[in-house]
């Protein structure tokens, strides 16, 4: 066996770039830096949670198509179910992404963890859209018919046709959901490879002068 | 590699950790968090339910308001109505929205191309079977040219404003109209019947989930605007963010809805557009928040950082 020849892998090489990067203590960690003591990080796990609970209710709703959920109570509630996990989940995300604000999280070299996030969010938002435009009721047929002049003036609109209902169920179900879960799931590696954000230096503490970068 | 020091940056480095560290069981926190979290939603599910008001049907329309029906189907074939003139994406006959000199929907064109008398009156005619006035009324339009069309609905129209609706009949009193009372009204049976509802669907085919006809004819009248107002969900109700009942709907949408209600977003024949510019701008914003100078100081500066971390900082403060 030539190792000269495995070293060159490509699996080899990316294995040993992830266990670089990520080593399972960091993955799955035992311990946590003991500044991590409040509630505020709380709502990023239950954005994760809230999240799982969205994409269940709605794999349970595509078991039986667009229109059970009309003429079925189980179905209606199944939908309520779904409802309530999208407001919990734009709730607790609303409340993790400013409360990251307040701590600057993106300190330290965590640019790119914040903007996941920021994609996450505005995703996510794109995905609930489509999700009240496939409703095929009242309140889909008016959301939809007002929105489309905000995405018509984009010139959006001549391509993602809100009035198009197949075209809106697919970015609801499919398109999006794996965008967002992709997105969340790079989002949170990124979370674990850098560790949470430290907390700002107390101006009680002497100023630091400098900081050795790495080049 | 070589390594240089430069001037510590607050909003920007983080200092390096030295302190001590805690247990910690991620998937005993995940765990418990999706057990709450689905019993919180299940408990909201149980107490409040979801909305679901039946979608509104071009047949419940014209039996609701005939007369609303009869006028919009006019202004379809006379190509005043809000999507007759519209421009990108549907046709040419508006000057779509624009932000200064972008005049984003305008370059991209017309895509979904619409020609409301054509697509919402003459097609769904043509097809009706057994119409003997109607095929002579269809004939007879389509053999005329531009100018007499044009004084049969000029006549029609200012008729129109004293139109009725007596034993299942338009009835406008006009004698130069030519074929356009027939027109409108047996449009105006169709519709009543749920015949259109179903002609306007069927333009691919058997299989369709495309409504974008139908909805654009829903949304040029008055009805379905009348009903969401009921519903508190016109633009100036905040109606963006808001759902039927006393539902929460898209809340995140507040700041989105929120330019709808003032100056110039809501009085500009651009106001789409511009809200529309506004929202990614702020959005780029807030992306890019970590490199954006001053502002990314906000958090430092208010200091809300030391109420989460108030149990660090207080160790901190007590240690020697």
């Amino acid at each position: 066996m030539n190792n000269a020849e495995i070293d060159r892998q490509w699996t080899t090489r990316l294995r040993r770039r992830v266990e670089g990067k990520l080593p399972p203590e960091k993955l799955l960690p035992d311990t946590q830096p003991s500044y991590v003591a409040s509630w505020i990080y709380v709502f990023g796990v239950a954005t994760l949670a809230s999240l799982g609970v969205v994409i269940a209710t709605g794999c349970i709703l595509a078991l039986r198509g667009p229109q059970w959920w009309h003429g079925s109570p189980y179905g209606h509630f199944v939908n309520s179910l779904h409802l309530w996990s999208v407001e919990i989940f734009f709730f607790t995300m609303v409340i993790h992404l400013w409360g990251k604000f307040a701590m600057a999280a993106w300190r330290g070299g965590r640019t790119l963890t914040w903007m996941t996030g920021v994609i996450t969010f505005l995703t996510s938002i794109a995905a609930a859209f489509t999700g009240y435009a496939s409703q095929s009721n009242f309140d889909s047929q008016w959301i939809t018919t007002q929105a489309k002049d905000g995405i018509n003036a984009t010139g959006a609109g001549a391509y993602f046709n809100v009035l198009n209902l197949g075209q809106m169920l697919m970015w609801h179900i499919v398109l999006l959901p794996i965008a967002a879960v992709l997105l969340t799931a790079l989002h949170v590696l990124m979370v674990r490879i850098k560790g949470v954000v430290p907390p700002f230096e107390d101006s009680a503490s002497p100023a630091r002068e400098s900081l050795p970068v790495s080049e | 590699m070589s390594t240089r020091t430069r001037g510590f940056r607050p909003d920007v480095d983080a200092p390096e950790w030295k302190g001590g560290h805690s247990p910690y069981d991620i998937i005993k926190e995940g765990t418990i968090a999706l057990l709450v979290i689905a019993l919180l939603t299940l408990l909201l599910a149980v107490i409040f339910g979801s909305p679901d008001e039946s979608a509104i049907t071009i047949k419940k329309w014209s039996n609701a308001d005939p007369i609303d029906f009869a006028t919009t189907a006019l202004s379809e074939l006379n190509g005043t109505s809000t999507t007759a003139t519209y421009g990108a994406p549907y046709n040419h006959n508006g000057p779509s929205q624009h932000i200064g000199p972008l005049q984003l929907a305008k370059w991209v064109g017309v895509r979904i191309p619409i020609n409301t008398a054509q697509d919402f009156v003459l097609n769904p005619l043509g097809v009706l079977p057994n119409q003997p006035v109607l095929d002579t009324a269809l004939k007879t339009w389509k053999r005329a040219n531009a100018t007499t069309k044009s004084a049969w609905l000029n006549a029609y129209t200012n008729a129109s404003t004293k139109m009725t609706f007596v034993n299942g009949n338009v009835l406008v009193k006009t004698s130069t109209s030519g074929p356009v009372p027939v027109m409108i009204n047996d449009l105006t049976m169709m519709a009543r019947s749920g015949a259109l509802d179903q002609d306007l669907l069927n333009g691919n085919g058997f299989y369709t989930t495309d409504y974008t006809e139908p909805l654009l004819f829903l949304s040029d009248g008055q009805y379905l605007g009348n009903l969401a107002t009921e519903q508190h969900l016109s633009g100036d109700q905040w109606g963006m963010m808001n759902e039927t009942g006393n539902y929460p709907g898209q809340s995140w949408l507040w700041l989105y809805t929120f330019w709808y209600q003032i100056p110039p977003f809501n009085t500009s024949a651009s106001g789409d557009a511009l809200v529309w510019g506004v929202m990614m701008l702020l959005s780029a914003v807030l992306l890019f928040v970590p490199l954006i100078p001053g502002l990314r100081s906000i958090p430092r500066r208010l200091k809300i950082y030391r109420l989460i971390w108030r149990e660090h900082y207080r160790d901190s403060a007590g240690s020697p």
